[in-house]
This record gives structure tokens, sequence and C-alpha cells, in this order.
């Protein structure tokens, strides 16, 4: 069973991944590099599918990409917050790092509860109670759809997001 | 019709395109420099596809400039062999990013640029709709010249009055991001305008739209005006203001009765008046980035540093943002100032802002800079302190070695 790893309020991409430990593209480097100082036993502890529920405007600051793909490589199969910077977010969903904004869950878990997630739906399962996920965004569901912000493109080209936009 | 930013998108699309809408849009350049590139350039490979064109990708040395470790040399060994093999010639290693995408004159009213760096929203002090993003949209880009917006709503913020001595545009920002908090314009745009903005050099616009980023904006616009013309050397800057915009939220800031602002650690938005934090003992001072780091800047750090000495309990570091600031600096005589002071001027680059390079922090210090990050780890060890706040205070702190009000140095 997956199990959370709780984080506070305004987590930013230096926590996340600090700068001098992202001169590398090596995901594995990354990896353990996550949160190696706000959080130095984290990339030991996960486990692979454990799922991170932060508070708000996670991922804040810089655009590194290594943020998320740091999360990724240490094994986390989810992120929820309650709230995400936008970067951060976008980086996410383009690299297939499963993100869940949901306000509710925060108070009621504590570090290390056991959780399920349904990725596909948003569905949250843990302590015996169930909270949905925000409905992402449809170039979000698209690209959550294909993987990959870098699949998408190359299965359908920027149709996949102009269809969309023109049926809005 | 509408916000600056709805008023760009309608005229880069052909059509009128309203706040909420997704589109995909052309870009005039796209941005990515020594650690974002690496990842950029991996994505782009993974495309096979041909480079969209290779004089609107421009690639710059600027977070590791000299590299410091074999890794950051590997990076940019990596990132140099990308542009000799697909062309790209708008590679520079002369300071910032986002200073030299400003001076080499990518940024233009008007126009759209994505960058893979968070600070590519001071474009937007031209009235260029700039937005950060990450390697992945950013290898995209590289392989079709476009990307994918929701076009955002608008925060309009209206400085009024003028600036009061020792208050300059990063007082205003750190002003707004106290009332906003740290996530208050996440996913939006914001105009700054009013008279203060009006009032303000290119160089102080370039400040407030930097610093929109670190209140979540996606994009931070002034609109083009005598002073950007005037800048840009050229008469025809197109018209472009906001026709009746619809706003979100209107936010006005009384620039006559601010005091110099401070952020304090470990969050932007943890801003305090100075007069709160004076006498605050400080391990280091730093003065640069692509918040703080141009001329103008430097020029009232000399100002106070004229004929003085930095505290020697501080280490003043000063890293102008650009080769060409550098060599301004240098003919004004500022260089030699801040060496006869006692501090410390580096290479043109990011410096110590993101704690990668030099400047350091070690456990226990604590630093005043005129950068825009103060997250614990940021310039170094997490068990250091940093304080934000505007080139004249980080003056009067160097040479008190504790933050000072540049108002009361004799």
């Amino acid at each position: 069973m997956a199990r959370i790893f709780k984080f506070a309020d305004g987590i930013s991409t230096d926590a996340i991944i600090p700068g001098r430990y992202n001169v590398t593209t090596d995901r594995a480097a990354l990896g353990k590099a996550c949160f190696v100082e706000a959080r130095p036993d984290f990339s030991g502890a996960a486990k692979p599918g454990d799922v991170i529920v932060a508070g708000r405007n996670f991922g804040c600051g810089s655009s590194r990409e290594h943020a998320p793909l740091a999360i990724q490589a240490a094994g986390i199969g989810a992120v929820i917050a309650r709230s995400f910077a936008r970067i951060f977010y976008r980086n996410a969903i383009n690299i297939g790092l499963p993100v869940i904004q949901c306000d509710q869950i925060y108070d009621s878990v504590s570090d290390g509860d056991p959780i399920e997630v349904d990725v596909r739906s948003g569905r949250i399962l843990t302590g015996g109670r169930s909270f949905g996920g925000a409905t992402p965004g449809q170039v979000a569901l698209a690209i959550m759809e294909a993987g990959t912000l870098i699949e998408l493109i190359k299965t359908r080209g920027w149709a996949a997001i102009e269809d969309i936009s023109a049926a809005r | 019709m509408g916000t600056l930013t709805e008023e760009i998108f309608s005229r880069r699309l052909g059509r009128r395109v309203q706040a909420g809408d997704v589109v995909v849009a052309a870009v005039d350049y796209a941005m990515a420099h020594d650690v974002t590139g690496p990842l950029a350039i991996e994505a782009f490979r993974t495309l096979n596809a041909p480079l969209w064109d290779p004089e609107r990708v421009i690639l710059v040395f600027d977070h590791i400039l000299p590299a410091n470790t074999v890794a950051a040399a590997g990076l940019h060994r990596m990132i140099r062999d990308f542009a000799d093999e697909f062309g790209v010639r708008n590679v520079f290693q002369e300071g910032i990013c986002h200073q030299v995408m400003v001076e080499r004159g990518f940024a233009r009213p008007g126009g759209i640029i994505v960058g893979a760096d968070s600070h590519s929203t001071t474009y937007g002090a031209l009235g260029c709709f700039s937005a950060g993003m990450g390697s992945t949209d950013i290898a995209v880009t590289f392989a079709t010249g476009k990307t994918w917006f929701r076009v955002p709503e608008t925060i309009r913020i209206e400085l009024r009055g003028g600036l009061p001595p020792g208050v300059l545009a990063k007082d205003l920002a750190l002003q707004v991001i106290r009332r906003l908090g740290a996530e208050g314009a996440n996913y939006l745009a914001v105009e700054w305008g009013g008279e203060a903005v009006a009032a303000m050099t290119i160089a102080q616009r370039l400040t407030l739209a930097n610093l929109t980023v670190d209140f979540g904006g996606k994009a931070g616009l002034c609109e083009p005006d005598e002073a950007t013309r005037a800048y840009l050397g050229e008469a025809e800057v197109s018209d472009l203001h906001p026709i009746r915009p619809a706003y979100r939220e209107l936010v006005e800031v009384d620039a006559q009765r601010l005091e110099p602002q401070v952020a304090c650690p470990p969050a932007i938005d943890n801003v305090q008046d100075l007069s709160a934090v004076e006498g605050i003992a400080l391990d280091e001072v730093f003065v640069g980035s692509c918040t703080n780091g141009r001329l103008e800047d430097l020029a009232i750090v000399a100002g106070y540093f004229q004929g003085r000495q930095v505290s020697p309990r501080t280490r003043t570091i000063v890293v102008p943002a650009s080769k060409e600031v550098y060599l301004q600096a240098l003919a004004a005589g500022y260089i030699q100032t801040f060496m006869e002071a006692g501090a410390i001027v580096m290479n043109a680059g990011c410096g110590p802002c993101l704690g990668r390079q030099h400047g350091v922090l070690g456990p226990g210090e604590r630093a005043l800079s005129t950068s825009n990050r103060n997250y614990a780890g940021r310039m170094g060890s997490p068990q250091a302190e940093i304080y934000l706040a505007n080139p004249a205070v980080a003056a009067a702190s160097a040479l008190a070695g504790a933050i000072a009000d540049p108002r009361r140095v004799a």
C-alpha cells in the first residue's frame, strides 16, 4: 500500500531539488537528490507509488523541470496539493507525473498514512474516506492520455490541442 | 479589445481572443540557458524533428559561467554541440539571459516569447507577452515554433504617486507581493500601470515585470510608451494599449506612502517595512541578478560606496547583469568605486543568486540580496537566511555590515 509523504505550504523547486544538485540530466541522480536538504531521508524512504500530499503553491519558484523529474525518479506515483505553482504543474503534466489538486485532503491526513490514488479519475482513498481531485483542463487531459507532451506532439501534433481550442 | 494580453494574442492569431481561451500560438523566440537547455535538447532530440528556425532559438550561458565543475562543463559542451549541429548562432555568454534578451533586441512590444526560465516574465516591461516554461515545452517549441496557452485573466496594478527617496521599483513589487501573497497571481497575467510606472525608466519596469513570477504571474506587462520607444531606439513601436479591458482584480498602491520593503526568510511574501529589520547583522551582501543588476542599480550602489568602505565583516559581491552593463559601469567609474570600497566584483551572470557557483552561504549565515528568491537553501546552506531588498538598502547594509536604511547614510 502506498504511503503519504506530507509537506507544508510553499514547497519551492529549490526545496525539491537545490540548484547545486540539478547540474545534470541523469534521472537517477535527480531522484537521489530529491528533497536532499529539505527532507534528507526522503529518497531513501520513498517506495514506488508513494504519494506526496502538500499544502499551497507546491513547486513555486524556478521553472526547472528537474523538480518534477526528481520526484518521478524517486518513485512517487502522484503529487496531491492544495494548489500548485503554474510552471511546476505544467511541467509535471508534460513529463507524465500525476498531479492532483485537492484542497480537502490536507488536514485529514498525516505523514505515513496509507493512501490509494486512482490517477485517471482523481479519486483518492485514505483513512476510510474518499476525496476527489479537481478536474484537469482539457489540454492536461489530452497530455495525460498520451502519457507525455512529447508523445502527444509526436503522435498527433498541435492538432490535438487546436481541436480542443476550436471546440470551446 | 481587451487587456494587453488579450490584445497581443488577438493580433497574433488574427481573431478576437479572450481570457480563458486555449490557443496554439506562434512565438517569436524560444530561449533556454545552461541549466534548462540540456533537458530541452534531450527532449527535442526525442521528437526526431528538424529545428524550427535556428535564428529564433536563443541559448545563453549564465547560471554557471564559467563552468565550476566537470559536470557543468559537460552540460556546456552538450549545448555547444547542439548549437553547432543545428546552426544556432544566437549563443551568448555575456550575462543573464533576461538582460541579454532585452539588450539584444529580441524582446519587443506585442511580441510573444517563451523561455526555459521562470523570470522570462521580464520582457513584459517592453509590452512583450513572455512566460517561463519548462524544458519539455521549450523543446516542443524548438521543433514547431509554437506553444499552447490558456490566455490568462489579468490583475491590473495601479501604482499611484511618485516614489519617495530610497524607495524603488523593487519596493513597489514587494509591497504588491506582501498584499497578494506568493501565489496571488498564479495562472494570471499582471499589468503594471499608473503614474509611478509611467514615470519609471525601462530598467525599473524590468524589475517589476521580473518579479511578477514571484507571486505566481504567467506574464507581467507594462504598456509601451515614449520611454519604450526611446529605449528601443526607434520611432515605430506599434501602438499597444488595453482597450476596454475587463480586469479580474484592480490593486492600487500609493507609492508616496511607501517605505523600503524587505522580503524576510524564508518566503517572498514574508515582507516587512525596512524599519522592522534594521540592525540584523549580515555575512554577505549581493548586488546583482535579473531583478536588480542593471546599470541604474549599480549607479545607486556606487553613489553610496563613493569614498566609503564596506564593512570588513561582510562579503559584498557585485555582479553586473551583462557584459554591456559591466562595460558601462567601468566607463562610469562604478567598478573602481566598488573595488576601492572593498567589494568583490564578479563576471556578468546569475552570480550568487542561486547558490550554485560562488558566493555560497554557509550554515547560520545571513545575506541581503537584490535578487528575487529567499527560499531556504536558495543561495547555499538551508540553514542560511536570505533577505531581499532594493539596491539602495543593499548598499547601506554593505557599509554597515547589517541591514541599514539608505536614507540615513551620512
